[in-house]
């Protein structure tokens, strides 16, 4: 059946029961499900009523036993340790060891930290995946169908609204936190491996029916302020080391020197102030490639100019958005994720930068996210057709290597969407006649912006009528692929097999695309 | 002009190719292609060094291309410099400069 954004979605797919036993229905277009009621799915919880001293387990592999776990459940974890994580796979670890099988990992994201859950893959113990990114040998087996069913691949947002509807059950969360007390009040601050904000475990320290948190460094009770409720925790373990810091926050996200990304970015900022939402007391979210980031240093000056603040910046935070703030630009900072060093010192700091849960910052289902009221976001792709639709989820061969992350959540709330992206990267035509897979839809996606030009989507010509009054040049995206094409060929189709390995889902938890197995090239 | 020694041009950078051309008695045209967009372009690439070859009158030689993105003007320009050093231009200076080399 062919959905909102053109693509061949399975009818078996429907009703194969992937969706906890619920039939899914196929993408219908941006905002489908605004008005519907959902009914959240509550965990099953043990009630600890008599007094208690401590959760505190001695090891991971007791936590494991103590919390039921057995085969076939769904195991969750948090990505706010990113590439420095320890926790999956330890936790894994003692799973397989125990002979504990058939098990999902639904996971607010995985990254290349994780390619031994690749072995556990190809030897069957790991038979579901759900999660927004998956890279690495991961990636690979999975796209080579190896997995036993098709993986999950949600939006942040989407994540939420699958947990909270009970799209995906979990039996055991194993949350991973920098500082926990010994009854599971836990932060992401003052401990070895800080990593600033816990929101996207939040979700599921609510809806798990067990919830595990595992800390390097326990601290006196109680842990307050704390990100993840000590009322939600069954079971504390200590153990040596949750992650690498140096890998958890990377020293300083680099700003680009990059002139080409310069330029990019330059014009970025000139479209936003062309807006009528460029206004005091706007609203901002930026990505942290290289020429999202540099958004940040040509606002700056036009702020100035035009004697303007911005009320709000959400998102992953870096520390161009903290300084910012600092110079007075920036009324507060709302935090789902930190990506360096610089933002986790502001949190640590900084009273008017907040963390927030991921159901606050991205979630469709509840009653308005931080992301519905966005006036501007401005995000990266590896790909972008000539419906705008982008793709950050398969590489140039066909193999999952990315996430949907925050991307389809914000492009969808903000009232300006901006993709940034060079029209070429190598031989890849990044602007193009039909993405490889669709991760945002082109109905949420409203500014595209190359070093060869820029284009809007003809659904918002109330954006071309401010570039038009403004005196910025724009073209049809057709112009600007076959531009792309004259310069490196046009490529030819990937090769697939019939198997699906890889389901988007849009936000709404309908399907936008999936991902087939790929087949080796043959000349 | 006849290919003498293995001729080799190019780098393993990205958006660039290296070519290794060498000298063979007979059986044709011996390719081996690895790409980093083998998928979406090595049908092109392939094309391409073959095309390359032609125009310059290769008929037997075991060619190795290991692209890592290159446009098809650094293919062609990267088969014909591998090549010309195979024939030893490069020693006694007899590029054909103008013409054949475009």
């Amino acid at each position: 059946m062919k959905n909102a954004v053109g693509r061949e979605i399975p009818e078996e797919l429907l009703n194969s029961g992937l969706r906890n036993g619920k039939g899914y229905e196929v993408y219908q277009g941006k905002g489908y499900r605004d008005g519907k009621y959902i009914k959240k799915q509550g965990p099953t919880t043990k009630i600890y009523q008599k007094p208690s001293e401590s959760k505190i387990l001695p090891s991971i592999r007791e936590a494991v036993i103590k919390s039921g776990l057995k085969d076939g459940m769904t195991v969750s974890f948090h990505h706010h340790f990113r590439d420095g994580d320890y926790i999956v796979n330890m936790v894994m670890k003692e799973i397989v060891d125990l002979g504990i099988k058939d098990i999902t990992i639904a996971a607010s994201s995985l990254g290349s930290a994780h390619d031994p859950i690749a072995d556990y893959i190809e030897q069957g113990i790991v038979t579901g995946i759900q999660t927004s990114g998956i890279r690495g040998r991961m990636g690979d087996v999975v796209s080579h169908g190896k997995l036993k069913t098709p993986a999950i691949l949600r939006s942040h947002g989407g994540r939420v609204r699958a947990v909270e509807e009970g799209d995906v059950h979990i039996d055991v969360a194993f949350i991973g936190a920098p500082t926990c007390d010994e009854y599971g009040n836990a932060r992401a601050l003052g401990g070895k491996s800080d990593c600033g904000v816990l929101s996207y475990a939040v979700p599921d320290s609510e809806y798990a029916d067990k919830v595990v948190v595992i800390t390097d460094t326990l601290v006196p009770y109680p842990n307050f302020p704390a990100s993840i409720h000590g009322i939600n925790v069954d079971y504390v373990v200590k153990v040596d080391e949750i992650g690498n810091p140096k890998k958890i926050a990377s020293a300083a996200a680099r700003m680009t020197q990059n002139p080409r990304d310069l330029m990019m970015a330059e014009n970025v900022a000139k479209i936003m102030t062309s807006t009528p939402w460029f206004k005091d007391g706007f609203s901002f979210q930026t990505g942290a490639g290289g020429p999202s980031l540099a958004v940040n240093r040509f606002l700056e000056p036009l702020m100035v100019e035009r004697g303007i603040k911005m009320a709000w910046a959400i998102g992953g935070i870096t520390g161009p958005i903290c300084e910012l703030q600092r110079k007075g630009l920036v009324g507060k900072i709302i935090d789902v994720q930190d990506f360096d060093v610089a933002a986790i010192e502001d949190i640590r700091t900084n009273p008017n930068h907040y963390e927030m849960t991921a159901s606050e910052y991205a979630n469709p289902a509840n009653k308005g996210a931080f992301v519905n009221k966005l006036d501007f976001v401005v995000l990266a792709a590896l790909e972008v057709d000539i419906d705008f639709n982008v793709n950050v989820i398969t590489g140039s061969d066909g193999v999952l290597r990315g996430a949907p992350g925050g991307h389809p959540d914000t492009a969808e709330g903000a009232k300006c969407c901006i993709i940034v992206t060079p029209l070429t990267r190598g031989r890849m035509a990044t602007i193009c006649e039909k993405v490889v897979t669709v991760t945002t839809p082109g109905d949420c996606v409203d500014v595209v912006v190359t070093d060869y030009g820029l284009s809007v989507n003809p659904k918002r010509q109330d954006i071309i009528e401010c570039l038009d009054k403004a005196g910025i040049k724009h073209v049809p995206i057709k112009e600007l692929q076959e531009k792309a094409y004259s310069m490196v060929g046009k490529p030819d189709d990937l090769q697939w097999k019939d198997k699906v390995v890889a389901i988007l889902e849009a936000r709404d938890g309908t399907i936008l695309d999936v991902v087939r197995e790929i087949k080796p090239y043959e000349m | 002009m006849e290919l003498k020694a293995v001729g080799t041009a190019g780098t393993l950078e990205s958006s660039d190719v290296m070519i290794t051309i060498e000298p063979t008695k007979s059986g044709g045209i011996d390719l081996s292609l690895e790409s980093s967009v083998i998928n979406q372009y090595g049908r092109q690439i392939k094309a391409q060094v073959l095309d390359s070859l032609k125009r310059l009158g290769v008929e037997n030689a075991k060619v190795i291309v290991n692209d890592h993105g290159a446009l098809d003007c650094t293919i062609k320009a990267r088969v014909e410099c591998a090549y010309y050093r195979g024939c030893q231009c490069d020693v006694d200076g007899t590029y054909p400069w103008g013409g054949v080399i475009r």
